[in-house]
């Protein structure tokens, strides 16, 4: 142990990490280890043949592909959100801000009920795209508009901060260099906020993989077009098939982890580039 | 190029930060805006640099009126108190940027850029730092980046606001030396703001006093410190003692209601008295202060201090010490009355 405890003048070395070590071992492995138990049961067979079944690709294709697409959707309008509430002054501003936490604080389910109803062919919103021959509800566009929903406040709140945190000298000394608006945010702004940005695309992201709730209700659930992965494991749960839910799970938390894992690499290396 | 401003106003809501400012800044000169804080010389310097816009008034660079030019159509360098460098950009892409977002017409070759970059480190003396950034530099170094990268752009004038304030004594005084020199080097009009009198005096060519959104004198350090025009330029440049009418009347046979304003330095201190003028006082305290001595003394029937500054030769010659009865009088005073401004000279 000594040889990995370098010298620092902050106390409790041991204590802070025996007690990081327990609270993750309760929270997250020995729950997440168990679901690996319970897929071993299948044998690598067994576990291939679940995962590399039609539907189930299918529908961790739906889910991976609209958990991107939502999140993609959300670091774009999520960082217009965020520049408006860091850099204008406007009346209701303050509860502007409020709202964007909504999202956080609604049942899921709630919001997928409201969305369906808002988006389907007769719905106050949906008509109008139905006008122009566009599906929203019980489609893969509703799933992605139930996962922008649940995911908007993690690339506001994420990237507000740092937004805040860029003075507005270092915009003015980029102008008197001669630099012009577009310059001045791409060069200067977005090297500033990206870090932040990718972690909250990240969290977006994350987030909207295990999304259940909201996206149900919109999705249609139509097998090998609208279905996605967790509903997916909530049938094989119905059919007390727990070792082929844990199967699909155990898929989607290593194609979550490894996509997780190099969005960090990408944000410590530009972080390295950046010098901090 | 020289800059005239006329009858220039700013305001931010009800507060009066620039009133009906006037003044001509000669081609190559270096200018303190000097001032305490509040009295709108920042605002004043943000103006010049389109950086902020006056309400009504004129600005001309080189007789030409650049009251609609955007800042990035100035060609003015500007250098903040808090360097403003771009964090995410080593200390050559720092000084790169104004080359880099030039038009594509204007832009110089990557070869050329590199080579002015250089040039520009080696002239602020830092090109060994060329690929560390801003985050791994000291205050000072950071500062002359942030000079390098303003002068990248060959501006035609150079403002600084406060560029030496947030560093430390030692740092400061290197600083503003090496920057008086860089200036007469390259003779660009520069105008810097302080709070620093010391720092005005010491490097500018001419100071503008600025109080409460006015100028209150523009000239030579030398006439600023030796004729102010104004109470608040006495006050704010350099030491002062105030007398009023009771005490100056037999000096300044002057009976109106009037203050003088005496430099510490011109206060003649005397065991007997002078003559029948002469203020008979006592010593409160001595303090030796490198080459001079500072003298407090306090008239008999008042509690107010009066400084004076001895030299350590006079003082040894003729040293002093807590509760001794002495006379002074001054050999050079000002009078200022409500509204108009006399001069006097003791005989």
């Amino acid at each position: 142990m000594s040889q990995f405890k370098a010298h620092s003048v902050l106390p409790g070395f041991n204590l802070a990490l025996g007690f990081t070590l327990l609270y993750l071992s309760l929270i997250v492995l020995i729950p997440l280890s168990a679901l690996f138990f319970k897929t071993a049961t299948l044998g690598w067979g067994g576990f291939w043949e679940v995962v590399t079944g039609e539907r189930v690709l299918a529908a961790l294709r739906v889910t991976f592909v609209t958990s991107f697409a939502a999140a993609v959707i959300n670091a774009l309008f999520g960082l217009i959100v965020a520049w408006v509430l860091v850099r204008y002054r406007f009346p209701g501003k303050r509860i502007v801000d409020a709202l964007v936490d909504l999202p956080f604080a609604l049942p899921t389910a709630v919001a997928g009920i409201v969305l369906a109803t808002l988006y389907a062919p007769n719905g106050w919103l949906g008509q109008h795209f139905a006008a122009h021959d566009i599906k929203v509800a019980y489609t893969p566009l509703g799933i992605v508009v139930a996962l922008t929903f649940i995911g908007l406040p993690f690339v506001v709140r994420t990237v507000q901060p740092v937004l805040a945190d860029v003075e507005a000298e270092v915009e003015e000394a980029a102008a008197s260099l001669g630099a012009g608006r577009w310059d001045v945010f791409r060069r200067v702004i977005f090297p500033a906020i990206y870090p932040a940005l990718l972690t909250g695309f990240a969290l977006a992201f994350a987030r909207a993989i295990g999304e259940y709730g909201s996206v149900i209700f919109i999705a249609g659930n139509m097998p090998y077009i609208s279905e996605i992965a967790p509903l997916l494991i909530v049938a094989k749960l119905e059919q007390y098939d727990y070792a082929g839910a844990t199967a699909i799970a155990v898929a989607m938390l290593l194609i979550s982890f490894a996509l997780l894992l190099s969005i960090n690499a990408l944000q410590w290396w530009s972080s390295r580039r950046g010098g901090r | 190029m020289s800059i005239t401003i006329e009858n220039l106003n700013k305001s931010f809501g009800a507060y009066k930060a620039l009133d009906n400012i006037n003044l001509e800044v000669n081609s190559g000169e270096l200018l303190a805006l000097l001032g305490p804080s509040g009295c709108g010389k920042t605002s004043l310097l943000r103006i010049i640099g389109g950086m902020e816009l006056a309400d009504t008034g004129k600005l001309l660079f080189h007789g030409e009126d650049v009251r609609q030019r955007d800042a990035r159509e100035r060609n003015v360098g500007f250098v903040f108190q808090h360097y403003a460098l771009f964090r995410h950009m080593t200390v050559f892409e720092n000084v790169a940027f104004g080359l880099r977002v030039k038009p594509k017409k204007e832009r110089h070759s990557e070869a050329e850029i590199k080579r002015r970059v250089h040039e520009l480190l080696s002239l602020v003396q830092l090109d060994f730092l060329h690929d560390r950034y801003p985050a791994q530099l000291s205050g000072g170094q950071r500062q002359r980046i942030a000079l390098a990268r303003a002068l990248a752009v060959e501006p035609k004038i150079l403002l600084l606001d406060e560029p030496f304030g947030a560093l430390d004594a030692q740092v400061r005084k290197e600083l503003r030396r090496w920057l008086r020199r860089l200036h007469d080097e390259l003779h660009i009009t520069s105008i810097f703001v302080t709070h620093d009198q010391e720092e005005a005096l010491e490097v500018a060519d001419r100071v503008v006093v600025m109080n409460k959104g006015r100028i209150e004198q523009v000239g030579t350090p030398d006439e600023v410190y030796a004729a102010p025009a104004t109470p608040f330029v006495y006050q704010f440049i350099g030491n002062v003692n105030l007398f009023h009418s009771r005490d100056h009347a037999p000096w300044t046979e002057h009976h109106g209601d009037a203050v003088a304003y005496v430099r510490p330095h011109d206060i003649d201190i005397s065991v007997l008295p002078q003559d029948d003028t002469a203020l008979p006082v006592e010593v409160k305290l001595v303090r030796a202060i490198g080459s001079v001595v500072r003298v407090e003394v306090a008239a008999d029937d008042s509690s107010e201090l009066i400084e004076i500054e001895l030299s350590r030769e006079r003082f040894d010659a003729a040293p002093l010490a807590n509760g001794d009865r002495v006379f002074i009088r001054p050999r050079q005073f000002r009078v200022f009355e409500t509204g108009e401004q006399h001069e006097f000279s003791a005989t």
